[in-house]
């Protein structure tokens, strides 16, 4: 149980190349944080920076108050689960989940009493026990890898994308399990994920990276109402928020999207853009389907996608079709080029500076 | 080359390399560095008198007729040598490859003669062709040839030249059937459909793919004859009869141990070390090409 | 099954065979030739089918060698060569895997230099340095010992590149994971490294004993006392002698006991055997 603080790191390779640009992030005790992002963006880096595998080039790490860049990993009391598992092949279940305490002069009764709580924990078998790494599942290997990390009892776990090489039924499965252990135990943990579902089903909050720097730091549902950027704002969510270049009206009662298609904005707040470009941005199920003819948005049907609970209908608005894409309930069926009448709530608007790519708020 | 994840610098890797490197210096380079150094002198045999001449031995050697003519059979007894050897195995690789049932079966008879030692299986070929005594004499005497590699070089050289590629087939038939093995079978099915024979399919599809192994075990082969076959030759014919089966490798034996001209043995150690290593870059240099680490 | 011709089958199994027979012909006529007297062993034609000596021949090879018994059996060579083999065989494993380790988990200074010392002991095998050598080990009292019959043959490379390959495969992970488990260094090589490296261990045993057991030039430089011979090289002894009195059947016996163990060791590991000659020579 313990608190992890990041300040400012950095980390630039030998090579020159500058891997992370100043993250600064607060990880409270008991909390689960999951860094986000796509490949190369530095989340794996990261993590391994507060595991010890890789050094600070500047900035600390602290794990409940103590700095720690100068420690090995061994003595920073954290446990990893690894994305390929790294279960030693020759040694059995058991063996596995013992070596780190063996290492550490536990007596055996102790190793014993724990490797058998953690098995309990997470449903393995006493006959699993007793088995080799390639005599079991992707899941069960995934389990143990768990149990390796749990039965250390450390001050944080950190989890590599330990999901990413299982089925996706499995992945649900595992996530769920996850987060109901986290929650049991209580530990700080750090997770890293390139998959926005993942992210959001299991963090307390959210660190999403852009190569190498914090693009937004908060809950789910933060990232989710007032995403930051326009980053953050296209990677939560699926299917993704469709963007447009726009523009606001002279009172900023209204923004303009080209081609002569007009939403409402609310009232008060942004009085202070009138006249500016923006990006703007409305998630699929923010969009909805209203039956007055009298608007002037209308979606020209292209594509219709049936998932069986929802129906995603992909479209183009006005003449300079700009691509939308909107999310009904249920099964629903329209033709190619059928005209739908669409609408949304003013509150559920994003706008974005198409040079920062920042919110506007 | 050095794992991505590693341990930082300290004495322990020191400590680790220590034995092998020791043993290197003192058994191996320091060693070669004398060969070379004493290549460059004259001695007399009773160390008394040594005197610096540079490369005056390796110049009486290259005009040393004997030297020469040693020079030209060692090449030929590696021709021959490798050439039987890895033909004859190609041959049973090939048709190791081909049948279904009982492959590794053969495998396991075919390749116990690596186990044998060069002398020994001198020791077996002159048994067998013993010009009073052997069974092969006997038989080659009934169809009408008398054999005696005692007094005959040609037949020595024969005697040698077979007992050493006998050796060596299992060796190579074990990398040839290796290699033919994994050429992945689609190729030769699409071979068949087209309408290549076996004998055509052989030569155009597996031989080809098969080269690097080919090349690799060439030069293994080459490195045998030159350097592995000292037991044969001492034990059977001493090089004999009349230098007939004199080998490069022997001859640095026989100048320096026997004849105790060290200048003149060190220079073909120099020679000898020379070819090793050509043959050695060659080898990898070829190979290393085609080699991956996963 | 590419195509069913059988007259294919048929000739590639009748050659099979007949180049078993032509490789297996010395061994089978030099069995028969330790099972029968020595009189037997000298008319023509000598015979082609096993006699009832063997065990006579095995009694006299062993204790009393050739001459009518009138020197040292070859039981003691058989002893030094087995000495020679285990010890080569086990003291480069244990130096190969020791560098190997070292190169490829650390980075220290000069660490491609003592790649590349290593990579030239492939290039120099004893045939080319036999007199420097020999003056080496003379000059260290190592004559005429086991020592000095199988360090100098210890440290060339092939041992240590194979280990090296083998390590390179390991995931990185499992030496992350041994880190944070705890493990330093010296505990991942014991507790980690070794046991995912048993079967490449085992492979190259059978390959190094074969080679310390074949070892002919060497031995024969730096022994001169009787005791300490090999087998392989009391054969050619054997033969020198024969060129008077030949007793072949003593020689041939002889010669069996220098055969037997490596070809045993052979067959009974085949698997590991083939295994550690591909992977040797990548």
């Amino acid at each position: 149980m313990a608190t992890v603080r990041l300040e400012n790191i950095e980390k630039t390779y030998l090579n020159g190349f500058k891997a992370i640009h100043g993250v600064d992030v607060d990880i409270t005790d008991g909390e689960f944080i999951v860094l986000v992002g796509p490949s190369g963006c530095g989340k794996s880096t990261l993590m391994r920076m507060i595991a010890g595998l890789e050094s600070v080039t500047a900035g600390n790490i602290s794990i409940d108050g103590r700095v720690v860049n100068q420690l090995e990993p061994a003595d920073r009391d954290i446990a990893m689960v690894f994305q390929n598992y790294a279960l030693y092949p020759h040694m059995n279940v058991f063996d596995n989940m013992a070596y780190g305490l063996k290492i550490r002069g536990l007596p055996k009764a102790d190793i014993q009493q724990r490797v058998n709580k953690a098995a309990a924990i997470l449903e393995l078998t006493q006959d699993q026990l007793t088995r080799k790494p390639r005599q079991l599942s992707g899941g069960q290997r995934q389990r143990v890898a768990m149990g390796r990390a749990i039965v250390r009892e450390p001050s944080v776990f950190l989890f590599d994308e330990p999901l990413s090489n299982l089925d996706a039924k499995l992945r649900v499965q595992m996530r769920i399990e996850i987060k109901l252990l986290q929650e049991q135990l209580g530990t700080t943990s750090v997770y890293v994920t390139h998959d926005q579902v993942e992210a959001m089903t299991l963090g307390h909050r959210l660190v999403v990276l852009n190569q190498g720097q914090v693009e937004q730091l908060g809950t789910p549902i933060e990232l989710y109402q007032r995403p930051a950027s326009l980053f953050v704002a296209g990677f939560i969510g699926s299917p993704s928020m469709s963007f447009a270049p726009a523009k606001i009206n002279s009172d900023g009662s209204g923004v303009d999207l080209r081609g002569g298609v007009c939403f409402d904005l609310p009232v008060d707040v942004h009085a202070r853009h009138a006249n500016r470009e923006v990006v703007l941005g409305i998630r699929p199920e923010d969009l909805i389907l209203v039956d007055d003819g009298a608007s002037n948005r209308n979606l020209t049907v292209r594509l219709v996608e049936q998932l069986g609970a929802d129906t995603l209908v992909h479209g183009h608005f006005g003449e300079d079709q700009t691509d939308m894409t909107i999310r009904l309930a249920g099964t629903r069926n329209f033709n190619a080029d059928e005209i739908l009448a669409i609408s949304v709530e003013p509150e559920k608007i994003h706008l974005f500076d198409p040079a920062t790519e920042k919110r506007l708020e | 080359m050095l794992k991505k994840v590693h341990f930082g610098p300290s004495y322990l890797p020191y400590l680790l390399v220590l034995p092998q490197i020791l043993i290197t210096l003192v058994f191996f380079i320091w060693p070669a560095g004398h060969a070379l150094y004493q290549s460059l002198l004259i001695q007399d045999a009773f160390g008394l008198r040594t005197e610096f001449v540079w490369f005056e031995n390796f110049e009486v050697l290259f005009e040393d007729e004997h030297y020469l003519g040693t020079f030209k059979r060692t090449v030929f007894f590696s021709v021959l040598v490798a050439g039987i050897s890895m033909g004859f195995s190609l041959m049973l690789a090939a048709m190791a490859d081909r049948i279904v049932k009982g492959a590794m079966a053969y495998r396991t008879l075919l390749i116990w003669p690596y186990a044998v030692a060069p002398v020994v299986a001198g020791a077996l070929w002159v048994f067998m062709l013993d010009p009073t005594l052997g069974i092969l004499t006997y038989g080659l005497s009934a169809m009408g040839y008398e054999w005696n590699h005692k007094l005959n070089g040609n037949e020595a050289m024969t005697l040698v030249v077979i007992a050493s590629a006998w050796k060596q087939v299992a060796y190579n038939f074990l990398f040839f059937l290796a290699a033919m093995q994994s050429i992945p079978k689609s190729l030769i099915e699409a071979a068949a459909i087209d309408g290549a024979g076996p004998v055509r399919r052989f030569w155009s599809i597996i031989f080809p793919l098969i080269s690097p192994t080919t090349f690799f075990l060439l030069v293994v082969n080459i490195v045998y004859a030159f350097f592995e076959t000292f037991g044969i030759i001492h034990a059977i014919t001493q090089g004999g009869p009349a230098k007939a089966t004199e080998i490069l490798v022997y001859k640095v034996y026989n100048d320096g141990f026997v004849g105790l001209d060290l200048g003149g043995s060190a220079a073909q150690s120099v020679i000898l070390m020379a070819i090793v290593i050509g043959l050695t870059v060659i080898q990898f240099r070829y190979v290393e090409k085609k080699v991956e680490y996963s | 099954m590419i195509e069913n011709r059988p007259a294919v089958t048929f000739v590639s199994h009748s050659m099979l065979i007949a180049g078993i027979v032509i490789i297996a012909l010395p061994i089978w006529i030099t069995f028969v030739a330790a099972t029968h007297d020595a009189v037997r062993m000298t008319q023509i034609p000598l015979p082609l089918l096993p006699g009832d000596q063997f065990f006579a021949n095995l009694n006299q090879a062993l204790n009393h060698g050739i001459d009518g018994g009138a020197n040292q059996g070859v039981g003691m060579m058989l002893f030094n060569s087995l000495m020679m083999a285990m010890m080569i065989a086990v003291g480069k494993i244990a130096i190969s895997l020791l560098s190997a380790f070292a190169i490829v988990y650390f980075r220290f200074p000069f660490r491609m230099g003592f790649f590349w010392m290593i990579f030239i002991t492939l290039m120099l095998p004893v045939e080319v340095r036999i007199i420097p050598t020999f003056e080496v080990v003379a000059n260290l009292n190592m004559l005429n010992t086991y020592w000095g019959l199988s360090i100098p043959l210890i440290a060339s490379a092939t041992a240590t590149f194979m280990f090296r390959q083998t390590f390179l495969t390991i995931p990185d992970e499992l030496l992350e994971a041994a880190r944070i488990d705890g493990a330093g260094p010296m505990r991942f090589f014991i507790d980690i490294l070794l046991p995912m490296s048993r079967t490449n261990i085992a492979a190259l045993f059978v390959i190094l004993f074969i080679y310390g057991w074949n070892q002919y030039l060497w031995p024969l430089l730096i022994t001169t006392d009787q005791s300490m011979f090999t087998i392989v090289m009391a054969i050619k002894q054997m033969l020198e002698a024969a060129e008077q009195s030949p007793e072949w059947n003593i020689i041939m016996m002889t010669t069996l006991l220098a055969m037997l163990p490596p070809i045993v060791v052979v067959i009974m590991m085949q698997k590991l055997f083939v295994k550690g000659l591909t992977e040797t020579e990548k």
